[in-house]
């Protein structure tokens, strides 16, 4: 395959799979911003630390000053002059489909071209806080709909692999992230883990990565923030997970070496990440830290990244 | 049977593709001419939009750049398809191979022997001083003597049996996505049309393409030929085109940054390395194709792919330097070609010329401008033409100047009464003029024509003009596979 297209594809794999990301992120800021704050006697204001989730926070400052339901929405739903905006991800997927055409099946190309016009003829204009979470569903769906014409009609060959590549890197930083900030906001440093918990904030958390229901047929339990940790980290079940997600890279990364016939660096980094995260137990993350691992994982992660483009003559 | 809406007879000057002058439909056309009237207008509206909706979700766009407004536009598709009969096909696909062949052979000799020119049918000066004549491809050597081997010919009609040539696409004729996707459109709106009528299948023009490109790989290749379609990219108008055929072939779709040379030899970079490039369908103008031979400033190009195309080492379709074949003043003698290399008569007409190089010819256009069509020799696209008629006094006046200033720049033609079809508009059917531009496709094994071609339509009322920058629109081509070589006259 062309280094240009395989470039394409991964890239689209990453955009399709940060927009979805990036719903699930102000959905739970919206959800968070509905509770009320009894410490604090008020409303929260979960707004800031959706920014930081999206990694848009500075951008976001800069421009508007300050995080609130309005400013997370037009900035990081609606700003195209935000890269990490749901506009510039689907924008940015749709420009990396529309190269590479020939390698998607048109269920695909219609998939993403319709999810295009639809936001770029409807929602653009209409969206606001009151259709919000209308809008939000709606970039779920498509980014599932997206997902299940790939999984339905695509050959596995290269392209898929790809694609694929470029979806499970980008979910694991993305769940990376969602766990960061959500400790560093629900659990402040100095306050032992069995401390006192909302529990409908960490059912929003889980809710956010779809795993509510998973994590109590998984623990028949209540909700333990250690144990939302496990299940977002080490759980090869649980499909956002960090573990599974690499799983998924390592695997087609295997797939992409086996079709060429040789090994590559970009293996290396991928297998020896997914063996720690594979072999770890949570009380060592929690014995070093759990945001301190988590950097590190970001960290490791973002190299994974730079080594695959590299080993596959992305930057031509 | 919806009595507002009604097949309008075509004004009597001009020829109707489907209707006669005395308003009944022309034979075989009768079951369209029925489900014309017979389909409410509510339901054609409302497959109209549909189809707007097909064309722009399948993302079949004509982009348009630095006009402003939607770069990304629909090219008007008209639901009312085009027929022609079995017999009216054959006497064309006849006379399409025919010219084709000639204008493969004159290809070939001007850039050997010249033996047209020597013989004295072509001035001299026409070819040889003329921009699109390459001397970087005298003495090359060719597979199988192709140079055009994808050919897009403008045909149009003024009569039952009468068709004119009005251009040969010699370059990079572009067009073919549309007619095989205004199919797939026409059977998704309206299965129960197709069913009342036998119509010739164009879908597998694709493979008839490729294998036009296996047939004419280099001498080096040995195994089945790598072939890849070579586009500007995504900003090109035709991007959707490049990328359709690169699909429907099951080649790469590449740019000049993925192809590199090395030891003559075409490469590609593919994430498993280098890989090796046969044929080269390149949808990309001869100025652009090699930085080092052409134009310095391409960035769409391919450093060094010329020394390995002269070497042998690569195919090029078209081919370098085919552009001589699709000059407005050459093709004045393409009726000569055909008799001088083949020995035959020319089945299809040329449209009268006149070149303003030539005394006679300048006087006779300055004097007639309110009568012709005046094009630029090196123009293309509808672009810079005066339709004499159609212009008011200044502009005519305006245009004067420039061919005083320009004369051999210049060819003029007689405003043809080119035929109509009905067409859905706004309020009803009304008969709207068109051309056809059907693709032959030229291997060293043979000449392959897929039943039918892109049928252009100028949607304004009384417009001559068929080009989709400016303004033109489309329909479903429709060859008939029976019945109608019994009516269809003097080409049966």
């Amino acid at each position: 395959m062309l280094s240009r297209t395989a470039a394409s594809l991964y890239w689209m794999g990453r955009y399709m799979e940060r927009a979805e990301n990036l719903a699930r992120i102000i959905e739970v800021g919206y959800r968070m911003s509905q509770m009320p704050d009894l410490e604090a006697g008020g409303m929260r204001n979960e707004w800031p630390s959706s920014a930081v989730t999206a990694a848009c926070e500075e951008g976001l400052i800069e421009k508007h000053g300050v995080a609130n339901l309005d400013t997370v929405i037009s900035y990081i739903g609606l700003d195209d002059e935000n890269p990490s905006s749901i506009h510039s991800c689907l924008k940015t997927a749709r420009t990396n489909a529309r190269a590479v055409r020939t390698a998607l099946t048109s269920e695909m190309w219609e998939s993403l071209n319709d999810t295009w016009l639809e936001f770029n003829g409807q929602w653009l204009k209409s969206l606001k806080s009151d259709n919000l979470l209308g809008f939000l569903d709606w970039v779920k769906t498509r980014s599932t709909m997206f997902r299940g014409a790939m999984l339905g009609t695509m050959l596995r060959d290269e392209a898929f692999y790809f694609i694929n590549l470029g979806a499970f890197l980008e979910r694991a930083d993305n769940t990376a992230r969602i766990l960061d900030v959500k400790f560093h906001v629900l659990l402040p440093s100095g306050q032992d883990i069995g401390g006192s918990v909302d529990y409908y904030q960490w059912a929003t958390v889980l809710r956010s990565v779809s795993a509510l229901g998973s994590y109590h047929w998984i623990f028949r339990d209540t909700i333990h923030p250690w144990k939302v940790a496990e299940l977002l980290i080490l759980r090869k079940e649980m499909p956002r997970s960090l573990v599974y997600s690499l799983s998924q890279v390592n695997r087609f990364l295997g797939d992409i070496a086996n079709l060429h016939g040789r090994r590559y660096d970009c293996q290396r980094l991928a297998g020896r990440l997914h063996a720690e995260l594979d072999y770890s137990k949570v009380e060592d993350i929690y014995q070093n830290g759990l945001h301190e691992y988590l950097t590190t994982f970001l960290e490791r992660n973002d190299d994974l990244g730079a080594e695959i483009s590299d080993n596959f003559h992305f930057y031509l | 049977m919806s009595d507002n809406v009604q097949v309008n007879p075509a004004q009597p000057v001009f020829f109707d593709e489907l209707v006669q002058p005395d308003g009944r439909p022309r034979k075989g056309m009768e079951q369209l001419a029925e489900w014309m009237v017979q389909a409410p207008r509510d339901m054609l509206k409302v497959r109209q939009t549909e189809a707007e909706a097909l064309f722009r979700r399948i993302g079949i766009t004509f982009a348009v750049y630095g006009e402003g407004g939607d770069p990304e536009r629909l090219i008007p598709f008209d639901i009312v398809p085009r027929i022609l009969l079995a017999s009216e096909w054959a006497f064309l696909s006849k006379g399409l191979e025919q010219r084709v062949k000639a204008l493969n052979m004159f290809l070939h000799d001007v850039y050997h022997d010249r033996n047209i020119i020597q013989a004295g049918k072509i001035p001299e000066r026409l070819v040889l001083q003329n921009k699109a004549y390459l001397p970087e491809m005298r003495g090359v050597d060719v597979p199988g003597g192709i140079y055009t081997h994808i050919a897009g010919i403008d045909l149009v009609r003024t009569g039952p049996e009468e068709f004119y040539v009005l251009e040969d696409n010699t370059r990079t004729p572009s067009g073919v996505s549309y007619m095989l996707q205004n199919r797939e459109v026409m059977m998704r709106l309206f299965p129960d049309l197709f069913g009342r009528h036998q119509v010739a299948p164009v879908d597998r023009y694709p493979e008839e393409l490729l294998a036009s490109l296996q047939s004419v790989a280099p001498r080096t290749c040995d195994g089945e030929p790598t072939v890849v379609v070579l586009s500007p990219g995504l900003y090109n108008s035709a991007y959707y085109e490049h990328t359709f055929l690169a699909d429907k072939m099951g080649v790469e779709l590449v740019e000049g940054q993925d192809l590199f040379v090395k030891d003559n030899a075409v490469y590609m970079r593919t994430t498993g390395g280098p890989k090796r490039v046969d044929v080269i369908y390149r949808r990309i103008d001869d100025d652009f194709l090699d930085p080092l031979a052409f134009r310095a400033d391409s960035s769409l190009g391919v450093p060094g792919i010329m020394n390995v195309y002269r070497a042998g080492g690569v195919t090029l379709a078209n081919a370098v330097g085919g552009g001589i074949a699709d000059d407005k003043a050459i093709y004045m003698y393409v009726p000569e070609m055909i008799r001088f290399y083949l020995g035959e008569e020319p089945l299809l007409k040329n449209v009268p010329t006149y070149w303003c190089a030539e005394d006679d010819d300048y006087k006779y256009v300055m004097d007639h401008l309110d009568e012709l069509v005046v094009k630029e020799v090196a123009g293309s696209g509808g672009y810079g033409m005066l339709v004499g008629p159609k212009a008011t006094p200044d502009e005519r006046a305006a245009y004067a100047l420039r061919i005083q200033a320009n004369p051999t720049e210049f060819i003029a033609q007689p405003t043809l009464a080119l035929s109509t079809c009905p067409t859905f508009v706004a309020d009803g059917y009304a008969p709207r003029h068109l051309d056809l531009r059907p693709f032959v496709l030229v291997g060293a094994d043979k000449v392959r024509l897929v039943p039918g071609g892109l049928t252009r339509v100028a949607m304004q009322p009384g417009s001559l003009v068929v080009n989709s920058s400016q303004g033109g629109g489309t329909k479903d081509t429709w060859v008939l596979e029976n019945g109608s070589s019994k009516n269809g006259g003097a080409h049966a």
